[in-house]
């Protein structure tokens, strides 16, 4: 994994929920710390004791210094830093407009419009955009060696590529001037005469909702051109040689799925994909042989009847570790990662930093 | 109903579920949510009733499990059909289902600037994906020629984006006060924040995360849609087969593959049990457990164990 890193200043971890990308990004920065750079890793949505753990308990959007007291007697000698932060993506956004809003009346317009509350808050896609917005704005602010960022739990990994693309290209002003005049979209539409398309329209949404849309999109109308050179900036960084994605993936079968997926889109983007780490892996150590020629033995030392369940549990973890053997094929053969990174299922939590030291010893394994 | 249900043998701890005509299951992702909503199909589909899944944006995970193809309404079982919602095509529905003529909503969807606004409305996707399960379940359905389903089971997205589709008809009946759409918002919502109309299945797995946001939802989902959690399931729970006096003869055998496979086993087993205790201490609903079933190799022969489960439950 080092040799995968080195020279890269961001690291994505992107992958589908629930495989261990938040343990996985906060494993890898705290072994990039360790060795000597300023790491700040932005996760999402960690687990509160993981949280706890580095000390994010305060949610407050920017990077904290993580104790390198909490490493002490856990065999991790932290030589350069280790930052960690949780995004808060309502509030990466209402920063951003705050920043780009040419006045203070734009600023309060955009802020206070219920279209732009919807927008910024639940809706699917903020998340992503924030998270590369905040990632962007980190890696200008020159603070950090490397950046690592642990990606949103968004069922469709394209959201997250594509959040860039979609914020620039729907503030592109297109949108916007078709809005902001209705002649101008009646005009775009079928040429002279379709007031009609927008009386249905108005009749269909009802005034307010069109105004709201209105009072939106014109106070967005002043942040475009920021919004747009920020959107352009995180692609390009996004795309930067010293970029790398990594996929994070499980043996299960939708995470293999949605990492071949991804995998695919990465290359459709021209954007580096710089390995796969495939969590909870089922593996049988030291020997997986089959149950038959133990059986005996086991029978003498353990009696029949415990032998008898033993026989079965080996049987089923040994069925588990062949599936588990058969997904990383898959996923070697689709990906064209042929030495992934594998991660055993861990017999205990990995919510603290026993947890994050054991992940780390795997992930930086020679 | 279960007031008037004869005193069963065993106690059903979710009986009436399915008496709702729409059941939101919903969950973290990975915790096998659709596994869940292809089963609870094939167990209401059992008890004769017309039953639909509805998944949300090409994702075809059910139909991956039953076989279908998409976003036309098919029968995968007796009873038992799927369809996988496209925002576009719910789009085009709705247009022309709303408007004087089919070729006022082409002359609409084939606009750019009508693309554009569509595209940027912030929840206008959840709205008309909600807006068609909405439909579905209807008695009357708007689609021409249409018969009604019994049940209509939604296969939400991730738990945070479920609660977003769940909310977006009464975001929208709130911002637009008057007009058709805000009045449609709010038949919709009344729908949606109906006890009686909507149950809700939260799916996780009795492991750390997924406990924490099943709790995280049991919070939120009064406050953002007025409903409560109906069925909490923890799936895919691993056999606890070893009893202590049997763990100590293993710690103390001699060590061997089977013996350590089995340990680790236990040790998987003892976690989860641990995490379903914490599940079931703080959860307000009753909780399910379904057994765990090897996902690599799912159809509908392997989920009947998921299927006879809830078939018990409910």
């Amino acid at each position: 994994m080092r040799r995968r890193l080195a020279g890269k200043r961001v690291v994505v971890c992107a992958g589908s929920g629930g495989v261990g990308k938040t343990t996985t990004s906060a494993a890898l920065a705290m072994g990039l710390a360790a060795a000597g750079a300023r790491v700040a890793v932005v996760t999402i949505d960690p687990a509160r004791r993981l949280a706890n753990s580095l000390g994010l308990e305060g949610l407050d959007n920017e990077p904290r210094l993580v104790d390198p007291a909490r490493f002490e007697g856990h065999g991790i000698a932290m030589r350069g830093e280790l930052w960690a932060m949780m995004l808060d993506p309502k509030r990466t956004f209402d920063e951003l407009v705050e920043r780009l809003a040419p006045d203070a009346g734009s600023r309060d317009d955009v802020l206070a419009n219920r279209i732009y509350q919807q927008l910024s808050g639940a809706v699917a896609g903020s998340q992503e955009f924030t998270a590369v917005a905040k990632l962007y704005e980190l890696d200008r602010s020159g603070r950090f060696d490397v950046l690592v960022l642990d990606t949103p739990p968004s069922r469709n990994a394209l959201d997250f590529l594509d959040a860039p693309d979609r914020l620039t290209g729907f503030l592109e002003g297109r949108a916007l001037k078709v809005f902001l005049a209705p002649t101008g979209l009646a005009a775009r539409v079928v040429g002279a005469g379709t007031g009609v398309v927008f009386s249905v329209l108005r009749r269909l949404t009802g005034m307010d909702l069109l105004d709201d849309l209105g009072v939106f999109f014109r106070a967005l109308g002043g942040l475009v051109d920021g919004f747009r050179e920020r959107a352009e900036g995180v692609k390009a960084l996004l795309g930067d040689p010293a970029t790398t994605f990594l996929i994070v993936s499980s043996p299960e079968r939708e995470p293999v799925e949605e990492a071949i997926f991804f995998r695919g889109k990465l290359a459709d983007h021209g954007m580096p994909f710089g390995g796969l780490v495939v969590n909870r892996v089922r593996a049988l150590n030291g020997g997986g042989g089959p149950p038959g020629a133990d059986a005996e033995s086991l029978a003498g030392a353990l009696g029949p009847k415990l032998a008898a369940k033993v026989t079965r549990a080996y049987a089923e973890e040994r069925a588990l570790a062949e599936r588990d053997a058969a997904a990383i094929e898959r996923l070697r053969a689709a990906t064209g990662d042929a030495h992934p990174v594998v991660v055993p299922q861990l017999a205990g939590d990995v919510h603290d930093i026993d947890g994050l030291v054991a992940v780390h010893g795997h992930l930086f394994a020679a | 109903m279960s007031a008037t249900a004869p005193a069963a043998r065993r106690p059903r701890p979710a009986a009436g579920l399915l008496e709702k005509p729409l059941v939101v299951v919903t969950g973290k992702g990975g915790v096998g949510k659709s596994t869940v909503a292809a089963a609870l199909g094939l167990a209401a589909a059992r008890r004769g009733k017309r039953t639909i899944i509805a998944e949300v944006a090409r994702r075809d995970d059910v139909s991956r499990v039953l076989g279908g193809t998409g976003v036309h309404e098919d029968e995968l079982a007796p009873g038992l059909h799927h369809i996988s919602i496209d925002p576009e095509d719910a789009l085009e529905q709705y247009l022309v289902d709303q408007l004087p003529s089919r070729a006022l909503a082409d002359v609409l969807l084939s606009s750019r600037g009508f693309g554009y606004l569509a595209a940027a409305t912030p929840g206008l996707r959840e709205l008309l994906t909600v807006g068609k399960v909405w439909e579905l379940a209807q008695e009357d359905r708007r689609t021409p020629g249409a018969r009604p389903y019994d049940l209509v089971i939604l296969d939400a997205p991730a738990t945070g984006h479920g609660v977003a589709i769940l909310a977006a008809p009464r975001t929208f009946a709130d911002a637009a006060l008057m007009g058709r759409i805000a009045r449609q918002g709010r038949i919709i919502d009344a729908m949606l924040s109906d006890p009686a109309q909507t149950g809700v299945v939260a799916v996780a797995r009795a492991e750390e995360m997924p406990v924490n946001e099943t709790l995280a939802l049991q919070d939120a989902l009064p406050v953002t849609v007025g409903l409560q959690i109906d069925v909490v399931v923890a799936n895919g729970l691993l056999p606890d087969r070893f009893s202590a006096a049997e763990v100590d003869a293993l710690r103390a055998a001699p060590p061997s593959p089977p013996v350590r496979a089995a340990l680790i086993a236990h040790a998987r087993a003892r976690a989860q049990r641990a995490q379903l205790a914490r599940l079931r201490r703080a959860a307000r609903a009753p909780v399910l457990t379904l057994p765990f079933v090897s996902a690599a190799l799912l159809d509908a022969a392997r989920i009947e164990p998921l299927v006879r489960a809830l078939e018990r439950a409910l």
